[in-house]
C-alpha cells in the first residue's frame, strides 16, 4: 500500500507540470498587454517598459514559464502586482473560506445522497423512491445561482431565518487563529459564533450541495440495485442477517466504488460552483480573491489561485484512487 | 419412517408477476424430509426447483414474486406466514442453503473469517473469539488445508472448490436441521464435484443434517440421496425411493429423463434427449403440461389435469393419466 501511493505520488508528476503549464498559457492567452493595463490609458512608454522588465514579460514566455515553475517548485506562488505582498502570505484566508464551504458542501451532499439513494434502492418502488428521484432529478438541473438567489429570498427575506451573505456577523467578528471559523470559535469556546458561523454556512452549503447530492443519489441508487441482486448478497440474508446490515454492509461496501468515482468529480466541479456561490453569498473565498485579481489584472494571482485549486482536485482524486485499493482486495495494489 | 418430518411442504404455490400477467412458478408442490434424510429434487432448468427452496427461506424476491399458496411445516410450526424476525432465525439457523454458484456467492470485499462468523455470532450469541474457533473448526471439517490462513484470505483467492467448501462449512456451522443444496456441485468440474458430493453425504452421516438436493443431474441423485421427487413445469410428477425410480420410473419425462444419462456400461452410444421445450410457465393452464412432448399423450391428456396417482403403497406417487388404473386396482 505504501509503495503504491508512493507510485501514484510520482506520476502526478507530469499531470502537475502539464496543469501548470496550460494555466500558465491560459493567462498569457487573455489579450492586452498586462502593464499597459496596470497602468491604464496614460502611461508613459518608459513606464510600461519598465514595468514589463520588471514583470518579466519581456522574457520569451518559455523562459517566463521555467522561470514560475523554478518558483513554484520552492513553493513561492508569486506576488501580488495589486498588493506588492507574496501570494504564499495572502492566499490562506480565502483558501480557508472556500475549504470551509466546500466540505461543509460535500458532506452535507455526501451523507444525504448516498442515505438517499440507499433507501430509494432498499424500498425501490416506494413513493420514497418516486420522490427522492424526482427531486434528484430536478437538483442535477437546478441552475446554481438561481438557487441560490431563491433561497436567499425564502430563508434570509421571506421567513428571515438565517444570514443572506457573508461568512459571520460583522458586529462581531470571528478572531481567526487557522481561518476556517468553525474550529477557531471552537477553540476559543465561543459556541455563540459557532452557531452564528454555521447559520450562515447553511445557504451557500446547501446551494454548493445540490448538484453534487443529487448526482450521487441516483449513482447510490441504480449502484445499489445492481449489488442487492448478486448471489452473495442472497448468501448475506440466507445467513440470517438483518436486511439493514445487508444493506449498509454487504451491498454499500460494494456499491460504493462507482460513488466514489462520482464523488471524485464532483468535487472538482463543486470547486468550481464554489467561486459561483461565493460571488453570490458575498463569501471571502477563493472565488472572491480569484474574481477580484481578474478585475484588477493581477495575473500572478489568477494563475497562482487557479493552479491551487486544481493542486486540491488533484490530490483529492488521488485519495480516492487509495481508496478503491483500501476498500477493494482484488485491486492489486503492488 | 415413523418419525414426524423435519419439513414438510404442502400444496406449495409461488407466483410472479411478469408482463404477461401472473405465472406460476411453482403449483401445487408437496414433499415431506425426515431427519437425517437425503431428497433429491431433480427436473430441467426452470423448472421451479431455485423457487421452490427460496420458498422455503421465504428469499423469493418480492416484488415480482409471491407465496401465492400452502404450508411450510417446519418441525410442525407453519412458517408461511412467519414475520421477518422468525425467520431470520431460521436461516442459517434452522434451515441453511448453499448455491450453485461458488464463485460469486461469497460477498468479495469481506473475508472468510468475518463471512463465517456472522451468521454463528447471530445465532449462536457466541463471542468473537468462540465465533472464531467455530468457524475454524468447520473450516477443517470440511477438509480445508490451512483453515487457519484461509480465515484471513479473500474470497478471490480461493478455487471454486475451496470456496463451496467454505460455503458448506458456513452452512452447517449453525447446526441447521436441513441443508438445502441449490445444485451444489453443477459449476464445479467433475474431480472437484465428486469430492463435494462425498463430503455433503459424509456430514449427513456424522451431523445427521438432512439435505434438500436440489440438481438436474441424476448421477447426483443416485450418489447421494435416499428419495427423489421429479418436477416438471412447477409441478411435482413423480416421487419414489431412489432405487425405484431408478428400476421402474413411471412418469414418461422420467423415463425420458433416464434414457438421457448415458449408461455407465456404455450400451447407449448416444444420449437420448426429451424432443420439445419446457413450456414457459403460465404457457399451459388445462392438461397434463408434458403432452407436448409426450409420446404417450391421448386426448384425455390436454383436456383433463393429471393428479398424483400412488403405486405401490404409499411409496411411489405420479402425476400420469397410464397409471391410474392401476390406483383403482390396489
Ligand atoms: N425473479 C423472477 N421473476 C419472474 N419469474 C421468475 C423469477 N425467478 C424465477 N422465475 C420463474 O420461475 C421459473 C422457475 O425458475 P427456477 O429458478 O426455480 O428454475 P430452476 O428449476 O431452479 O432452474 P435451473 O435449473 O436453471 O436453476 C422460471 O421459469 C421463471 O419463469
Ligand atoms: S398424462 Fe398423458 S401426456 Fe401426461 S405424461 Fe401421462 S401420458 Fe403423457
Ligand atoms: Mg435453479
Amino acid at each position: 500500500m505504501l509503495t503504491y501511493t508512493v507510485r501514484r505520488l510520482i506520476a502526478l508528476i507530469p499531470v502537475l507540470l502539464g496543469l501548470s503549464l496550460i494555466v500558465f498559457l491560459m493567462i498569457r492567452a487573455i489579450p492586452g498587454d498586462p502593464a499597459q493595463i496596470i497602468l491604464g490609458q496614460l502611461a508613459t512608454e518608459e513606464a510600461i517598459e519598465a514595468l514589463t522588465k520588471q514583470l518579466g514579460l519581456d522574457q520569451p514566455w518559455y523562459i517566463q514559464y521555467f522561470t514560475y515553475l523554478g518558483d513554484l517548485l520552492t513553493g513561492d506562488l508569486g506576488e501580488s502586482i495589486k498588493t506588492n505582498t507574496a501570494i504564499n502570505q495572502e492566499i490562506w484566508p480565502y483558501l480557508a473560506a472556500t475549504l470551509e464551504l466546500s466540505f461543509c458542501a460535500m458532506l452535507i451532499a455526501i451523507f444525504i445522497g448516498v442515505n438517499a439513494g440507499i433507501i430509494s434502492a432498499w424500498f425501490q418502488h416506494s413513493w420514497f423512491d418516486y420522490i427522492a428521484m424526482i427531486l434528484a432529478l430536478i437538483g442535477v438541473s437546478i441552475p446554481i445561482f438561481w438557487l441560490g438567489l431563491m433561497e436567499q429570498w425564502f430563508f434570509s427575506i421571506q421567513l428571515d431565518w438565517l444570514p443572506t451573505s457573508g461568512r459571520e456577523e460583522v458586529r462581531n467578528p470571528v478572531t481567526s487563529i487557522t481561518n476556517i471559523y468553525l474550529i477557531d470559535t471552537l477553540i476559543q469556546g465561543r459556541f455563540d459564533q459557532f452557531v452564528d458561523v454555521l447559520r450562515h454556512l447553511i445557504l451557500p452549503a446547501f446551494a454548493l450541495a445540490t448538484i453534487p447530492m443529487a448526482i450521487i443519489a441516483r449513482i447510490t441508487r441504480s449502484s445499489m440495485l445492481e449489488v442487492m441482486k448478486s448471489d452473495y448478497i442472497r448468501t448475506a440474508r440466507a445467513k440470517g442477517i438483518r436486511m439493514f446490515w445487508v444493506v449498509y454492509k454487504h451491498s454499500l461496501k460494494n456499491a460504493v466504488i462507482p460513488v466514489l468515482t462520482v464523488i471524485g468529480l464532483q468535487t472538482g466541479l463543486l470547486l468550481g460552483g464554489a467561486i459561483l456561490t461565493e460571488t453570490i453569498f458575498s463569501w471571502p473565498g477563493m472565488g472572491r480573491y480569484i474574481y477580484d485579481a481578474i478585475s484588477a489584472r493581477d495575473y500572478p494571482v489568477i494563475q497562482s489561485g487557479i493552479l491551487v485549486i486544481a493542486f486540491i482536485f488533484v490530490m483529492i482524486n488521488l485519495f480516492i484512487d487509495l481508496l478503491y485499493a483500501a476498500i477493494d482486495p482484488r485491486i492489486n495494489y503492488r | 419412517m415413523t418419525q414426524s418430518p423435519v419439513l414438510e411442504v404442502r400444496n406449495l404455490e409461488t407466483s410472479f408477476v411478469t408482463k404477461d400477467g401472473e405465472v406460476t412458478a411453482v403449483d401445487q408442490v408437496s414433499f415431506t424430509i425426515h431427519k437425517g434424510e437425503v431428497i433429491g429434487i431433480v427436473g430441467e432448468s426452470g423448472c421451479g426447483k431455485s423457487v421452490t427452496s427460496l420458498s422455503i427461506m421465504k428469499l423469493v424476491p418480492q416484488p415480482p414474486g409471491k407465496i401465492v399458496g400452502g404450508d411450510i411445516l417446519l418441525n410442525g410450526e407453519n412458517i408461511v406466514g412467519a414475520n421477518e424476525k422468525r425467520m431470520r432465525e431460521i436461516r442459517g439457523n434452522e434451515i441453511a442453503m448453499i448455491f450453485q454458484e461458488p464463485m460469486t456467492s461469497l460477498n468479495p470485499l469481506f473475508k472468510i473469517g468475518e463471512q463465517m462468523t456472522e451468521g454463528i455470532k447471530i445465532h449462536m450469541k457466541k463471542s468473537k473469539k468462540e465465533a472464531n474457533e467455530i468457524a475454524l473448526k468447520m473450516l477443517k471439517l470440511v477438509g480445508l488445508p490451512r483453515a487457519e490462513a484461509i480465515m484471513k484470505e479473500y474470497p478471490h483467492q480461493l478455487s471454486g472448490g475451496m470456496r463451496q467448501r467454505v460455503m458448506i462449512a458456513m452452512a452447517l456451522s449453525c447446526n441447521p436441521e436441513v441443508l438445502i443444496a441449490d445444485e451444489p456441485t453443477t459449476a464445479l468440474d467433475v474431480t472437484i464435484q465428486s469430492q463435494i458430493l462425498g463430503l455433503m453425504k459424509e456430514l449427513n452421516k456424522t451431523l445427521q443434517t438432512s439435505i434438500m438436493m436440489i440438481t438436474h443431474d441424476l448421477g447426483v441423485v443416485a450418489q447421494m440421496c435416499e428419495r427423489v421427487i421429479v418436477m416438471y413445469a412447477g409441478q411435482v410428477v413423480e416421487e419414489a425411493k431412489v432405487g425405484d425410480l431408478f428400476k421402474n420410473p413411471k412418469h414418461p419425462y422420467t423415463q425420458g429423463l433416464l434414457k438421457s444419462v448415458p449408461d455407465i456400461r456404455g450400451e447407449h452410444s448416444r444420449l437420448y434427449s426429451i424432443p420439445g421445450n419446457v413450456p414457459k410457465p403460465g404457457s399451459i393452464t388445462k392438461g397434463c403440461r408434458f403432452a407436448e412432448r409426450c409420446e404417450f399423450a391421448h386426448e384425455r391428456c390436454v383436456m383433463e389435469d393429471p393428479v398424483l396417482f400412488m403405486e405401490d403403497g404409499e411409496e411411489h406417487t405420479v402425476r400420469c393419466f397410464l397409471h391410474e388404473k392401476r390406483r383403482e386396482v390396489s
